[in-house]
């Protein structure tokens, strides 16, 4: 560990690692770094490296905790072990506790949550890398993780912390700066402005504080547009987007069968049944060999080559009333 | 016809009267409550990129019976929510104590949501004829936002597909499909589909697809055809 440094900013106003007192650290943001989870995010802040992965809506258990109109928000904030100079001993103590109920506040204001009644949405975000600044980088992670999975928001949270240093107000506070500083204050806020989080040790006077907001609002409008850009690469990455098909109302539309029966579900009959329509249906492959698939000819490419089968109905795909007739 | 991404909290329009799926209205302006792609036919939709599937009365899907109590099967949907199918949406009468002849933890069924309950209480029903418990074939699971793109404008997609590999194939609404036919022919389809799932957003993809089909297609058919239904039942 190093210690209190002379001085917090050089002749040239610059700080100790050569940023201006209202820049912020370098962002880096990676969506979907998880395939087990639902949505995930890595996003490293100057030195922080954060995970976070969001799970949901999915059932609540313990069944108790359930809301009956809306969804529950749930987030755990936890340090790695190795995530700081001295080994931190692992599991959640009182700061993390702490940092995980005002995260969970600062995001769940923002989330949908009447529309998965009876659901939870959970939040994990693990510190790898602890640099000052750890609770702001994961509410931005979580925040991005959460767009990810798909969940309705009001919009993204972007997070920053603000200080002071040698009576001089800084902007996303580094180690040093928040050891040995005089205050810091992180705050998360709304693209459009609404504070969602807002903490703070250490002292400012009133006009100090107001300026201290003010930076952290610049500040916080910057990340967002790192977490917006970083969401809008993941999926544009290099092709232009194709819209998707929407799905018709009618659920004929979607049917994609080939049996028309109410099959008895008995073993062996409806097995017979199955395996009498299998052949049936192997046969008739044989028969069509319909080998033209594609006739790469229309400009839109929503023009798709429509395999045309011999006695198709219109419209519904149900393609079993011919060999319904046929095999039965 | 704007195609764009769009992330949450994104203005889309001043006209709160076109506001669809996936957006809200706020101040009388129209916003995008989803990360997913703007479709702007009549009204504004936000077609997710991702999301868990969420039940609609009228939906197909294909369920798995997770428990059985006195009158219900319980199921999982792949939703947030379990799936209830009341003994008496069988298709036939059945009594109580039997009903692990018919529908045992473990297997997988063609159901249809009948209702859901604004307090998410899912009623499942077996009584149509295209309902049915699922007995061969293989499952495999997509994300439920990429099912229309797999489907095609009016089935364009899954019917090349199923003419392509000589399955048959049903995408169940909760992205979850069944895929019957001989094993080659279901190996080439899930890895179709596998490839459709990660390209869903892509241009030209339909093309693409028939490339990918024709160039791995075997030109002579195989007259014997593994009999997997009797090695199911020995």
């Amino acid at each position: 560990m190093n210690d209190k440094p002379e001085k917090f900013i050089d002749d040239n106003g610059l700080r100790l690692d050569g940023r201006k007192a209202n820049q912020i650290r370098d962002i880096k943001i990676e969506v979907g770094v998880l395939s087990r989870a639902d949505g995930s995010c890595y996003l490293e802040m100057g030195n922080n490296k954060v995970i976070a992965a969001v799970y949901g809506p999915r059932e609540v258990h313990p069944r108790h905790q359930q809301k009956s109109t809306k969804a529950i928000v749930r987030y755990k904030y936890n340090m790695a072990s190795f995530s700081v100079e001295d080994r931190k001993r692992p599991g959640p103590d009182r700061r993390s506790i702490e940092v995980s109920k005002v995260s969970r506040e600062a995001l769940e204001d923002m989330v949908f949550t009447e529309y998965f009644p009876k659901s939870a949405i959970d939040i994990f975000v693990e510190v790898l890398q602890a640099d000052a600044g750890t609770r702001t980088a994961a509410i931005n992670a979580a925040s991005v993780a959460l767009a990810d999975a798909g969940i309705p928001m009001r919009g993204l949270v972007s997070a920053c912390a603000v200080g002071k240093v040698d009576e001089t107000l800084v902007l996303d506070l580094n180690k040093d700066e928040d050891n040995y500083g005089q205050a810091d204050m992180p705050i998360a806020m709304t693209p459009d402005g609404k504070i969602t989080l807002l903490q703070m040790d250490g002292n400012l006077t009133l006009e100090q504080f107001k300026e201290a907001l003010e930076m952290a609002q610049e500040g916080c409008r910057q990340v967002y547009e790192f977490q917006r850009e970083a969401l809008l690469d993941y999926y544009a990455k290099k092709e232009e987007i194709e819209e998707i098909a929407v799905v018709e109302e009618a659920p004929e539309e979607v049917i994609e069968e080939s049996v028309a029966e109410a099959v008895e579900v008995e073993g062996v009959k409806a097995a017979d049944a199955k395996e009498a329509e299998s052949d049936k249906e192997i046969e008739e492959d044989v028969e069509e060999e319909s080998t033209q698939t594609s006739e790469t000819s229309d400009t839109s490419e929503e023009e798709t080559t429509e395999t045309e089968e011999p006695e198709e109905e219109d419209e519904s795909i149900i393609d079993e009333s011919d060999k319904k007739e046929e095999a039965f | 016809m704007d195609k764009r991404i769009v992330i949450p909290g994104d203005f889309l329009s001043d006209d709160v009267k076109k506001a669809g799926e996936g957006t809200f209205i706020q101040e009388g302006k129209v916003y995008a409550n989803l990360y997913g792609l703007v479709n702007e036919k009549n009204k504004i939709r936000v077609v997710p990129i991702s999301g868990k599937y969420f039940p609609s009365a009228g939906d197909l899907i294909i369920a798995t019976v997770s428990e059985i109590t006195f009158s219900n099967w319980i199921m999982d949907i792949k939703a947030p929510y379990e799936g209830l199918l009341h003994i008496s949406e069988y298709p036939r009468r059945i009594e109580s104590d039997e009903m692990m002849k018919y529908l045992n933890v473990g297997d997988s069924v063609l159901v249809m949501v009948k209702e859901v309950s604004p307090s998410m209480k899912i009623e499942l029903t077996m009584r149509d004829s295209r309902l049915k418990r699922i007995i061969n074939g293989r499952l495999i699971e997509v994300t439920p936002s990429k099912v229309p793109r797999i489907i095609g404008r009016g089935g364009s997609m899954i019917s090349m597909l199923k003419n392509a590999t000589k399955c048959n194939i049903f995408v169940g609404q909760n992205g979850v499909i069944w895929i019957t036919g001989k094993e080659r022919g279901v190996d080439k389809a899930i890895e179709t589909i596998t490839l459709i799932e990660t390209q869903a957003h892509t241009n030209g993809l339909t093309d693409r697809i028939s490339k990918f089909l024709k160039g791995n297609e075997t030109s002579e058919v195989d007259q014997e055809s593994p009999d997997i239904l009797n090695e199911l039942l020995d």
